[in-house]
């Protein structure tokens, strides 16, 4: 990606999202703020689908920063966001640290499988420590912003603004990682991975580093989506959740960044409609679309612009 | 030595369970190659048209001889196989053989989603009970404790389906020939084998069994929604743990976890919920692809 159609794409959404800072209604606007948050976990297992890994355990990292985010609110008082998200990270980019090197080591359902199990671990041990609320969970008090404390639409804004901004620099980065060499070492392995090794190159330094980069980005997720809920549950590290990630990271496909927030936005729409005016059967719309999306954008959403992209060059060379 | 044997009693009769809920998905996957999300939703199924049966069999006159709801069990597992079976494969899942592991298990999982709501849509949202079976063999007395006979029926149920499921592989001119369409499915087909044919056969053996392991369940539980979300994640670290497609492999995982479980119960309750998964990740971490995976060649 040439650096001028960088800084486009990220002036642009900084634009779009400013936009939606007015304009949203309330209820769009935590949807939107929820489902950048949640895209952030799914943009993180991109970065490992690139190479061939699906993990379907990406919820531990999002629980753990989720309660991280209310331990740190509720025990030590601190309810600044940068502070506590940033601490929230801190914690999953260690914890991945630790499992990313052993986990690079798996492929396919293996690594699928396992990080499951580890997500599935802290979803078992959560539920049975009454001290932090066993099944129930707790409750997280309202963020504050450097100091500054918001309610109603001004704090509703404040975490969309927030997350947005988080949403343009990430994204920008994952996009300059993408096309770095150990992005482009990912790409090569999810073809022929003895054929990197034996090129010179290390897959398992390249995975494990994709690996921690999506513990951190599932870590910021949890812990922002804990904020805008104020509550958090054991439920944030149950498979189902992991699964709906996963979800996301297959519909927008591994092409493009902004495509993973579009799939995150478009499934939190689907589902509050659906919930709204088919509350039993909006399994079967997810399901059905999943599979529409798996038969005929094998890519992902991501493939659409690419394929626009290559017709307009073609159009302008004829 | 008393709590020893407890706990050698326990993980048994569910090890039992364990192997006939899971040894569907390791049929399936050693002869599809599919690692089948939607094995949950089928025992699920399996469960509700369980309840069902046994209550039209009540409902019709089966006082007079209650034995036979065993039979409506077991026919309800060969109807969901008979019906799900061949739609699910024929319809779907042919049109993704060969290709790559993690693409299945998310076609799986949007299956697992829609026959979430399939279920609603069937058997609505309340609850089943179908008591009657479970208390139909009295109880067990072993030393000073009492179990339910049914308990033990399950551990039978599990013996007569793993030597079927390895005899039939292993000691028949069928098995030969599903072995032969494991091993190299190009060179069968260039041999005369119905490839098709086995690739739905299997499937439908692995429905079967998820759908009995379900009805067997039935009498033992509340049958609700939400039922195979659970199974699935627990058939699937019995499955990963023995070798993906191995039958010895699922009782020996099957053995382990349910082992491993019973002794976390009545040692550290509070580790009840994750020991499988512990138990898993540990075997995983010593054979990276299971106790009996077998050794397969790199691609250069």
């Amino acid at each position: 990606m040439t650096p001028a159609l960088l800084i486009g794409g990220a002036v642009a959404a900084t634009a779009l999202l400013l936009a939606g800072a007015v304009l949203l209604p309330d209820w769009a606007m935590f949807l939107t703020t929820m489902a950048l948050a949640k895209g952030l976990v799914s943009l993180g297992i991109v970065g490992m689908m690139r190479g061939g890994l699906v993990s379907f355990g990406q919820g531990l990292y999002y629980c753990i920063g989720a309660y991280v985010a209310a331990m740190i609110s509720n025990g030590l008082g601190v309810s600044d966001i940068v502070l506590v998200t940033v601490l929230a990270v801190a914690v999953t980019g260690a914890v991945g640290a630790m499992f990313g090197p052993l986990l690079a080591t798996y492929r396919g359902i293996f690594f699928a499988m396992l990080s499951l199990a580890l997500s599935m671990v802290l979803y078992g041990t959560l539920a049975k420590i009454p001290a932090i609320g066993g099944t129930d969970g707790l409750n997280v008090a309202s963020p504050t912003f450097l100091g500054w404390a918001p309610e109603g639409r001004a704090l509703q804004t404040g975490l969309y603004l927030y997350v947005a901004a988080v949403v343009v620099i990430v994204g920008t980065v994952m996009r300059l990682h993408f096309d770095s060499e150990r992005g482009l070492i990912t790409l090569a392995v999810r073809e022929n991975e003895l054929r990197v090794e034996y090129l010179g190159a290390s897959t398992r330094n390249a995975m494990a580093w994709n690996y921690v980069f999506a513990a951190m980005l599932g870590g910021f997720g949890g812990a922002t989506a804990a904020l805008a809920l104020g509550h958090v549950d054991p439920e944030f590290a149950f498979w189902t959740t992991s699964g709906e990630f996963v979800f996301v990271a297959i519909l927008a496909g591994w092409l493009s960044v902004p495509a993973v927030f579009v799939s995150s936005i478009i499934l939190e729409l689907v589902r509050s409609f659906s919930n709204l005016y088919f509350p039993n059967t909006w399994q079967i719309f997810l399901g059905g679309f999943l599979l529409a999306v798996i038969f005929l954008l094998p890519d992902g959403l991501g493939s659409l612009a690419r394929n626009t992209l290559r017709r307009l060059r073609r159009g302008t060379k004829a | 030595m008393e709590l020893a044997a407890v706990i050698l009693v326990d993980g048994l009769i569910y090890a039992g369970w364990l192997f006939i809920v899971s040894v569907g998905l390791t049929l399936v996957f050693g002869v599809l190659n599919i690692l089948n999300i939607a094995h949950g939703s089928l025992y699920a199924i399996g469960a509700y048209a369980g309840a069902s049966l046994v209550g039209v069999y009540f409902a019709w006159g089966g006082d007079a001889f209650p034995y036979g709801s065993y039979l409506a069990l077991i026919l309800a597992a060969v109807l969901v196989a008979v019906v799900v079976g061949p739609i699910l494969e024929r319809g779907l899942l042919r049109h993704f053989y060969g290709r790559d592991e993690v693409l299945n298990v998310l076609v799986t999982y949007a299956v697992f989603l829609m026959l979430e709501d399939v279920m609603k849509l069937v058997w609505g949202v309340n609850p089943y009970f179908v008591y009657e079976p479970y208390t139909l063999l009295g109880d067990v007395e072993l030393g000073p404790l009492f179990y339910v006979g049914y308990d033990f029926a399950v551990i039978g149920m599990a013996i007569v389906v793993g030597l079927a499921v390895w005899l039939s592989i292993n000691r028949t001119r069928m098995g030969k020939v599903v072995l032969a369409v494991i091993h190299d499915p190009d060179m069968s087909r260039a041999m005369g084998v119905n490839v098709p044919r086995i690739y739905m056969g299997a499937f439908v053996a692995g429905v079967f069994l998820a759908a009995l392991g379900g009805a067997m369940t039935a009498p033992m539980i509340s049958v609700t929604p939400g039922l195979g979300v659970n199974v699935i994640i627990i058939a699937f670290a019995v499955v990963i743990i023995g070798g993906l497609g191995s039958i010895e492999g699922a009782a020996i995982g099957a053995l382990m976890v349910g082992l491993a479980r019973a002794a976390s119960v009545h040692l550290v309750p509070e580790a009840e919920l994750f020991i499988i998964y512990l138990v898993m990740a540990a075997v995983l971490l010593w054979r990276p692809e299971g106790l009996f995976a077998k050794a397969q060649a790199r691609k250069i």
